[in-house]
């Protein structure tokens, strides 16, 4: 099945020198939920809003739905939904007119019924008369994603969706974007909070400095670039580590308290089992232990510092 | 789908509300200037004037007196239309519409332009109060209000585009466009000026747009009604081909 969207050799220099997408090449496959992370002004956003429409590329190609964004623009963005970072709303509207000129806007004929689902759907309807500009930050931030769906788009983009959103509104978000994923819908969202690309997304891109540094399934990289650590409570602290476990990655924690050893969990030898019988021969006894899976924000602080040389270069820790 | 017209007629309804949200400021705020206007210019000059081209001089200043709030509105309209969503943030929406240049201007433009031509009219209406009014063309009349309009809405596109700051976006109107109105025979025939003046007012292509819509009325002109015809003309297509290079080059409205 071809990829619902298609970017070739994208590149992106603003006027006055700064390049702010080197060249990326992604494809994403129909009904996924793909997640762009990186830190600001790491081309998030840029690439966005060249799909869209925004912002146009220096280079490169997009094709979305089997539509070039550039010659066949019409076709491409009626498919495409955006849900911006920003909260830009216009003030003196009403929720409902501002939702009902969206679609419009978008070359969909009236249909009330639709706007009044997606309303309820983003609980709006109470709020439908009610002038945006009286309406708190999350409510807003509902109206804009309510503006995006209202013209039935088979590609969602949600840049920053929840930032500054509180738990409830960001677990409503999630659940929409469930129930859309059900729709067959796309869902592209850039975040920065790594714990929803964890929860939601299917992939995750990662983008740094321009340049797309990996693309992955979520599940794949967490276990290709997961570590796992296994915690011991000691019985009696350790004031060093003795030179029989110097085989081990350990280190010393909590005063010595606490002894840490991170490995690779899909290593063929893990290296716990003989640490633990070289503990007990060495008579160092634990009172628990505990293993941890490292997050995806784990992995990814480790990849965007990957590009600055470690300090202590080969250093055991 | 070749034409996005419902895109095309949200955006001008979107327009139009703005309009209706602040309908009342819109118009009485033409009908008090008007009425000023011949309070100043009609009762107290005129009375101590007597006729321009057998025209009753409050009479004769109509014209100009509509085409000076038509080009106001029009480009209020026109660039403010355009400006507020940059300046706000919500262009996003309309850059990633489904939307050709030709379509946004359409609306935008349209919608400006019918709002001018509702003032245009109300000025008009206006002025039948305090004089008799006659329209010799009536048809060149309401042809010349819709095109001067439509080209001064597309000139205040322009400057909304331009625009980075509010102060840009009154900048032009405030010192081009409303002293080339004054001096381009609003409220005077330029026969009535010295020779020299007259040929420096020449350059001024306002003096072509009243002139010829007073000749609409009145069936006076002092350069020929082909002329000024003309001129409108020219002006529209020089404004509709600056907005279609900038809608070309994205100039001010994409990275």
């Amino acid at each position: 099945m071809p990829p619902v969207i298609d970017i070739q050799g994208v590149t992106k220099t603003y006027k006055g020198g700064h390049q702010a997408l080197k060249t990326v090449d992604l494809q994403i496959g129909k009904g996924e939920i793909f997640a762009l992370l990186g830190p600001n002004g790491a081309g998030k956003t840029t690439l966005i809003s060249i799909i869209c429409g925004i912002v146009t590329p220096s280079t490169g190609t997009v094709i979305a739905d089997g539509h070039d964004i550039l010659k066949d623009y019409r076709q491409a963005r009626m498919k495409i939904g955006l849900v911006p970072q920003e909260l830009t709303t216009d003030a003196f509207e009403t929720v409902m007119a501002t939702v009902t000129f969206s679609r419009g806007l978008f070359g969909r004929p009236p249909n009330p019924g639709f706007v009044e689902k997606v309303l309820k759907d983003l609980s709006l309807w109470e709020k439908r008369n009610d002038k945006i500009m009286t309406l708190s930050g999350g409510m807003k931030r509902r109206v804009m994603i309510a503006k995006a769906l209202s013209h039935e788009p088979d590609i969602l983009f949600l840049d920053e969706p929840t930032a500054g959103v509180d738990v409830e509104l960001r677990r409503d978000m999630w659940e929409l974007v469930r129930q859309l994923r059900e729709r067959g819908v796309t869902i592209i969202l850039t975040t920065h909070y790594i714990e929803e690309a964890e929860e939601m997304a299917d992939r995750v891109g990662v983008i740094l400095k321009g340049e797309l540094i990996l693309v992955e399934e979520k599940t794949a990289l967490m276990t290709k670039l997961g570590k796992k650590t296994l915690t011991l409570n000691l019985q009696d602290p350790l004031t060093a580590l003795p030179p029989e476990l110097s085989d081990w990655d350990l280190t010393l924690k909590a005063d010595g308290h606490e002894l840490e050893y991170v490995f690779d969990s899909n290593a063929e030898r893990t290296g716990v089992p003989s640490l633990l019988r070289r503990l007990s021969d060495l008579g160092i006894a634990f009172k628990d232990l505990n293993t941890r899976q490292s997050s995806l924000e784990d992995i990814f602080v480790s990849l965007v510092h990957r590009d600055t040389p470690p300090a202590s270069a080969g250093a055991v820790q | 789908m070749t034409f996005n017209g419902w895109g095309v007629w949200a955006l001008y309804r979107f327009e139009m509300a703005r309009f209706g949200r602040t309908v009342f400021g819109s118009l009485v705020t033409p009908v008090i200037t008007t009425a000023l206007y011949f309070v100043v210019f009609g009762s107290a000059i005129g009375g101590r004037m007597e006729e321009v081209g057998g025209v009753p001089y409050g009479a004769f200043i109509v014209p100009g007196l509509v085409m000076l709030s038509v080009f106001t509105q029009s480009i209020f309209n026109g660039s403010f239309g355009i400006y507020f969503p940059k300046f706000t943030g919500t262009i996003y929406e309309i850059l990633s519409a489904p939307l050709s240049p030709l379509e946004t201007v359409t609306a935008y433009v349209g919608a400006a332009a019918t709002k001018s031509l509702i003032v245009g009219l109300m000025t008009l209406a206006t002025a039948t109060l305090f004089v008799p009014l006659q329209v010799q063309h009536p048809l060149a009349m309401i042809g010349f209000l819709v095109l001067i309009s439509v080209t001064f809405s597309l000139f205040g596109f322009i400057i909304g585009l331009v625009s980075n700051s509010f102060e840009q976006l009154q900048f032009i109107p405030m010192l081009v466009v409303t002293p080339l109105t004054f001096l381009g025979g609003a409220f005077y025939s330029i026969d009535m000026l010295p020779p020299a003046w007259r040929t420096v007012t020449l350059f001024n292509p306002v003096v072509y747009l009243i002139d010829g819509f007073r000749w609409a009325f009145y069936g006076l002109s002092d350069v020929g009604v082909g002329v000024s015809a003309g001129a409108m003309i020219a002006f529209f297509l020089i404004c509709l081909s600056i907005v279609g290079w900038m809608f070309k080059t994205g100039y001010r409205l994409k990275n």
